[in-house]
């Protein structure tokens, strides 16, 4: 178990806001993540997780608030003041983003070796045999056959998509993982192979992990933590048994409620 | 030689036009492999014709420069004749097939064989100057992406290229770095003619007249071709001499002679086959 009274935490967000116009997507939301911590942002579709995770991820620019990050140097920076260099190879170096499609994620025009080489090629690796056994190793570990690390994604199935984007974002041994519905769209025996994989990788690597998605059972199986969403605001917030067993707030007691008994 | 044709101002183009060019040409030569925009004119010809090179061109021209046209490397194909006589008649320029003479070489698609001097000048014609939209097709993203120096998806379309070819199968367009800082195409040159631009004691301009980009290549001038350590970049080679000067150090063309599959090659630059010829019979 992570102790998080000892470390500071990897990732600060503080009174987030963001409005598309007149409706306020977001407001004034508040959270920390811890390094090895799964953190599950979930409500209905249109509750403003997706736009908090973007927030997150610095994808959007918030209209108020500040988002601080742990570097690996060990330095504490406004994610905001970075210059959008450093930001963008931190995205491409310390993070990871999991699309809900694949397609968004990946380069569907070139081979699965490419599409895992690539983060590997943009911070310099220019060594054809290392970058292609790398990219065979981790095919494996997100168990795809390695046979297949010369053919397009476009060939692949869902759940092979899905896995490959997640390979080609861990390639560079992220700290976090940003994920948006990962496994959306996939039939259920699908999910479960899928989450199964995600929760060894995420013990095994010690990653940090925000992941939005509207189902529970899938918080319930990855997250330490969550938070739920409504109308942009958080409406609660607490371990993830403890708020999928005791909810206190009306809503969460809606949401866990219309979770059909299996 | 006639005099210029007193319909048109002297290299058809309007002084104003040709200052903005130049305006551009300076600030490209400024930034190597920078492409720089400038508001390219419509010309008497189709794009994909020359347009950008003929702008290039006209805007450095004076009255006593010597022109020589080349298309793949011959002066006698027609987008090499037809633009040599378009020069000839609208500023009364002498024209040459010679590289040596020639002040002003305006190419396409092929660097001239003997190597440039100082003072010599090479206009490409290109037609699609952005290297990186091969993986990107967003202009806004491509800018953003060379300001930043970032080129890891040069390196994916390479990687590409070996695991499907099991070699860098590029053979022409061979992406190439300048100076270590800007990523450049080269314009669809075989990647036979990269070794020449590099530290070329000639100025290089590239103009793209649909694309309406600038860029160039200053003398001496460090232009590297991208690679992989295991796969490093090789020049095109041939097996056998050119079938008419017996030459080995040119580049070939391959020309079909009868339909029953009968082939020679010959020097894609013809210039620099007639001279081995006339050296041989002397």
């Amino acid at each position: 178990m992570i102790d998080l009274a000892q470390e500071r935490p990897l990732l600060v967000a503080e009174h987030l806001s963001k409005a598309y116009g007149t409706r306020r997507a977001c407001r004034d939301v508040s959270l920390d993540i811890h390094e090895g911590e799964v953190l599950a942002i979930v409500g209905e579709s249109g509750s403003g997780k997706t736009t908090l995770l973007q927030l997150l991820a610095g994808r959007l620019m918030p209209d108020a608030g500040h988002i601080f990050y742990e570097m690996r140097d060990g330095s504490r920076r406004d994610l905001h003041a970075l210059s959008e260099a450093e930001r963008r190879f931190l995205a491409r170096t310390d993070w990871g983003y999991v699309h809900q499609d694949p397609a968004m994620g990946l380069r569907m025009g070139v081979s699965a070796g490419a599409n895992i080489g690539e983060r590997l090629m943009a911070v310099g690796a220019r060594h054809y045999g290392r970058i292609r056994a790398t990219a065979g190793d981790w095919l494996q570990r997100v168990e795809i056959e390695a046979a297949r690390i010369e053919d397009l994604p476009s060939t692949y199935s869902g759940g092979m998509r899905q896995r490959l984007q997640i390979a080609r974002n861990l390639v560079t041994k992220p700290r976090l993982i940003f994920m948006d519905e990962p496994t959306g769209g996939l039939d259920v025996s699908v999910q479960a192979r899928l989450l199964d994989l995600l929760r060894g990788l995420v013990a095994e690597l010690g990653l940090a992990v925000i992941i939005v998605t509207h189902d529970l059972a899938v918080a319930r199986l990855l997250s330490h933590r969550m938070i739920v969403m409504r109308d942009g605001v958080v409406v609660e917030t607490g371990l993830t048994d403890q708020v999928l067993d005791d909810p206190q707030d009306a809503y969460t007691q809606l949401l866990v409620a219309s979770i059909l008994p299996a | 030689m006639s005099a210029a044709d007193l319909a048109y101002n002297f290299a058809y183009i309007d002084e104003q036009t040709k200052r903005m060019i130049r305006r551009a040409i300076l600030k490209a030569i400024a930034i190597p492999g920078y492409q720089v925009p400038f508001a390219s004119r419509e010309m008497p010809m189709p794009y994909g014709w020359g347009t950008g090179g003929i702008q290039v061109t006209a805007a450095i021209l004076g009255p006593q420069d010597v022109l020589k046209v080349i298309d793949q490397g011959a002066d006698d194909t027609t987008n090499a004749v037809s633009i040599r006589k378009f020069f000839a008649k609208t500023a009364g320029v002498r024209t040459t097939t010679h590289t040596n003479e020639a002040t002003i070489i305006q190419t396409r698609h092929r660097v001239p064989e003997q190597p440039l001097q100082d003072g010599q000048i090479l206009v490409y014609q290109v037609p699609i100057p952005e290297p990186l939209r091969w993986l990107e097709p967003r202009e806004t993203e491509t800018r953003r992406m060379h300001a930043l120096a970032e080129y890891g998806v040069m390196h994916v379309k390479l990687y590409e290229d070996i695991a499907r070819h099991g070699h860098i199968a590029t053979s022409y367009a061979y992406p190439v770095q300048v100076e270590n800082r800007y990523v450049m195409d080269p314009s669809p040159t075989p990647k036979f003619d990269n070794p020449k631009m590099n530290d070329c004691a000639a100025l290089q301009l590239f103009g793209a007249g649909r694309e309406k980009r600038i860029y160039a290549v200053p003398p001496h001038t460090k232009v590297t071709s991208l690679d992989f350590d295991d796969h490093p970049f090789e020049p095109t080679r041939f097996d056998a001499p050119c079938a008419l000067c017996g030459s080995r150090a040119g580049f070939l063309d391959e020309i079909i002679t009868d339909d029953r599959g009968s082939r020679m090659f010959v020097c894609s630059d013809t210039d620099f086959c007639d001279t081995n010829r006339r050296a041989a019979r002397a």
